[in-house]
């Protein structure tokens, strides 16, 4: 057969096949990447579907007034919700000044020098760094030392969660105000303080309010530092040096109980805060989508 | 107005300006600076503390703290393999499954997708990226737990139970829970942050390079596999060891699932321990000055060692992929 081909039969034979193989190899691509695609919007649904059927029927006026009770006692989470706002509120007070400061540093003073890379390289590490080693080393140096858990440890854990965040988008926005808006403030005779403060961080202001919130956002759902730190409380208080409930908190204690009225507040707050989580990040995504065009 | 008088004009109001600018300058220098060495300060705390703290379970246990799987409270011995072992098999095979995924997503983002589904799919894999860690634990404890019970582990007995080599992967009971199940919802949560550094990288490649490829007559994956590819080949490995990391660090989702076991064994579905779940579990029973929290504070020491090590990998590989990109 193949002798009485011609050669040159024989070499588009050949290259039919081989553009034959190259269109099917380039189908099964992006077949499987399709399939890959589609596999993670089902993650995200089965997520979103679990949280939405098993938590909206727990919704209720007593959820949000009155506390966390025993089994069988028609409690709430409202210390919880408001233990993990108080929580979220101080260590935001206490994280996005100092990731401010440290990403005016960098984008301002320090720049490129090794103490800045340094500090570049450490609040990197900081911002993946595992959170339950930030809870551990809370709790040895404010628990153990104190004696006590209390809410403050919990909100200092956090904030040591949102510093990262905050410099790293802070020097980022920093870095994109134009030269030239500088200058002119310098030009008027302002020190370089003042044109830092007004002038290049009202001008970063977007971004910077982006950091923060995605500080917000990212912290409001913590859990592992807080186990050792605010420990959780089933009663009211608003006590910052007593231990305090936060949601992420309430609803691990919830989840993992064989009592149904747990089980279910603990989907109910898990739904709370996802949604609370979610609609920050859509605002903060969508918001900034607006702003750069 | 004379010459005379508008020279003298600023001079007079010149005093108390220079001398603000002369104190709130350096404060305001002094204070960020501090605050970027506060960073510093607090990085050196944590590592001194774990240091100091699991001092005690290395004096006490030595270098066999690191190889020994006991994790026995009543005879107060202590060891770490059992939970290393646990992190690195877990992570493994949540990259083995991740990694496919993300990779085809990134792909798909990258080159496939009409642009109006790339962006509104874009933002899903970042709103999945922002859900908090205990939702993934809670939907692996109520979802897949009971499917793996019930399907999955069935399932692979059936296939793999009688298959020589295999069967010890799939042996134990069908609780559901262990370290496939940890290792599946450990690759959900890391997905979709790999896919987006990805995207990214492949997006950062110079519009030109993949045209040429298309000028060529390559199709869409040979474009992928031949000119994205080499170019990005850096950068991808910076974003999976990025997703290691987390992984690695996890707590919430796999304390949930991993079934809370020191015990190293080969079944994929035997319950077992991250270092993560291990701290957040005996963590409650451990109290202050034991050797018990000793020897937490001693794994949390080399849970830091080993994410600092693969995040400090992963960052120079990214930024030479960046360095690599700017010069190309």
């Amino acid at each position: 057969m193949t002798s009485s081909s011609s050669p040159s039969l024989m070499r588009a034979d050949r290259s039919a096949a081989l553009l034959l193989r190259r269109r099917m190899m380039d189908r099964l691509a992006t077949a499987l990447s399709w399939l890959a695609m589609i596999v993670v919007v089902c993650m995200l649904g089965s997520i979103l579907w679990s949280l939405l059927s098993n938590g909206v029927g727990g919704l209720s006026l007593h959820l949000f007034t009155r506390s966390m009770a025993p089994p069988g006692q028609d409690g709430g989470l409202a210390n919880a919700i408001v233990g993990s706002i108080l929580q979220t509120g101080l260590a935001i007070l206490l994280g996005a000044p100092a990731g401010l400061l440290t990403g005016i540093y960098l984008a301002e003073y320090g720049r490129t020098s090794p103490l800045a890379q340094a500090v570049r390289f450490v609040s990197d590490m900081l911002l993946s760094a595992p959170s339950i080693l930030v809870g551990l080393f809370i709790y040895m140096v404010l628990v153990a030392t104190l004696g006590h858990f209390s809410g403050l440890a919990g909100a200092v854990a956090l904030a040591i969660l949102a510093m990262p965040i905050v410099v790293r988008t802070t020097e980022d926005m920093l870095r994109l105000v134009p030269v030239a808006m500088r200058e002119a403030a310098i030009a008027l005779g302002a020190p370089k303080w003042r044109v830092i403060l007004f002038i290049c961080l009202r001008a970063a202001r977007g971004g910077v309010m982006t950091g923060i919130l995605l500080a917000v956002a990212r912290v409001a759902g913590e859990t592992a530092p807080l186990l050792f730190t605010s420990l959780g409380n089933s009663e009211w208080s608003l006590d910052m040096g007593r231990p305090m409930a936060s949601l992420p908190v309430a609803i691990y204690q919830y989840a993992g109980s064989a009592y149904q009225d747990w089980m279910q507040q603990a989907w109910t707050g898990a739904l709370l805060v996802t949604v609370g989580v979610l609609i920050i990040n859509i605002v903060v995504r969508v918001g900034t989508r607006g702003g750069r065009t | 107005m004379d010459v005379s008088a508008r020279q003298t004009l600023p001079a007079t109001q010149e005093g108390p300006l220079v001398a603000r600018n002369r104190t709130g300058d350096p404060a305001f220098r002094i204070l960020a600076s501090a605050t970027g060495i506060g960073v510093l300060v607090i990085m050196g705390a944590i590592i001194a503390v774990m240091a100091r703290g699991g001092w005690r379970a290395f004096a006490t246990f030595g270098p066999g703290f690191l190889i020994s799987d006991v994790w026995n409270p009543v005879t107060q011995h202590f060891g770490a393999a059992a939970p290393v072992f646990g992190t690195l098999v877990s992570t493994a095979l949540a990259l083995l499954l991740a990694v496919p995924l993300a990779f085809g997503t990134a792909f798909w983002l990258t080159a496939l997708a009409p642009p109006a589904a790339a962006s509104a799919i874009g933002m899903a894999v970042q709103l999945l990226a922002a859900v908090p860690s205990i939702i993934f634990g809670m939907w692996g404890f109520f979802v897949i737990v009971p499917l793996v019970a019930h399907y999955v582990q069935p399932t692979a007995r059936h296939l793999f139970g009688h298959v020589p080599g295999l069967s010890a992967l799939v042996a134990g009971a069908p609780f559901g829970t262990g370290l496939l199940t940890a290792a599946f919802i450990l690759a959900v949560m890391i997905t979709p942050s790999i896919t987006a550094v990805m995207r990214d990288v492949f997006a950062s490649m110079p519009t030109v390079l993949r045209e040429s490829g298309f000028g060529l007559g390559a199709t869409r994956w040979e474009v992928m596999r031949n000119v994205v590819l080499p170019w990005s080949r850096q950068g991808m490995v910076g974003a999976v060891v990025l997703g290691m990391g987390r992984a690695m660090g996890e707590t919430m989702a796999v304390t949930f699932v991993i079934g809370d076991s020191n015990h190293i064994g080969w079944s994929l579905f035997a319950p077992a321990n991250t270092i993560a779940s291990l701290i957040a579990l005996e963590f409650p029973e451990s109290p202050a000055g034991s050797l018990k929290l000793a020897s937490l504070l001693a794994l949390g020491a080399i849970l830091m060692a080993i994410s600092f090590i693969t995040l400090w990998f992963s960052r120079w590989l990214l930024a030479r992929g960046d360095k690599a990109g700017r010069s190309a």
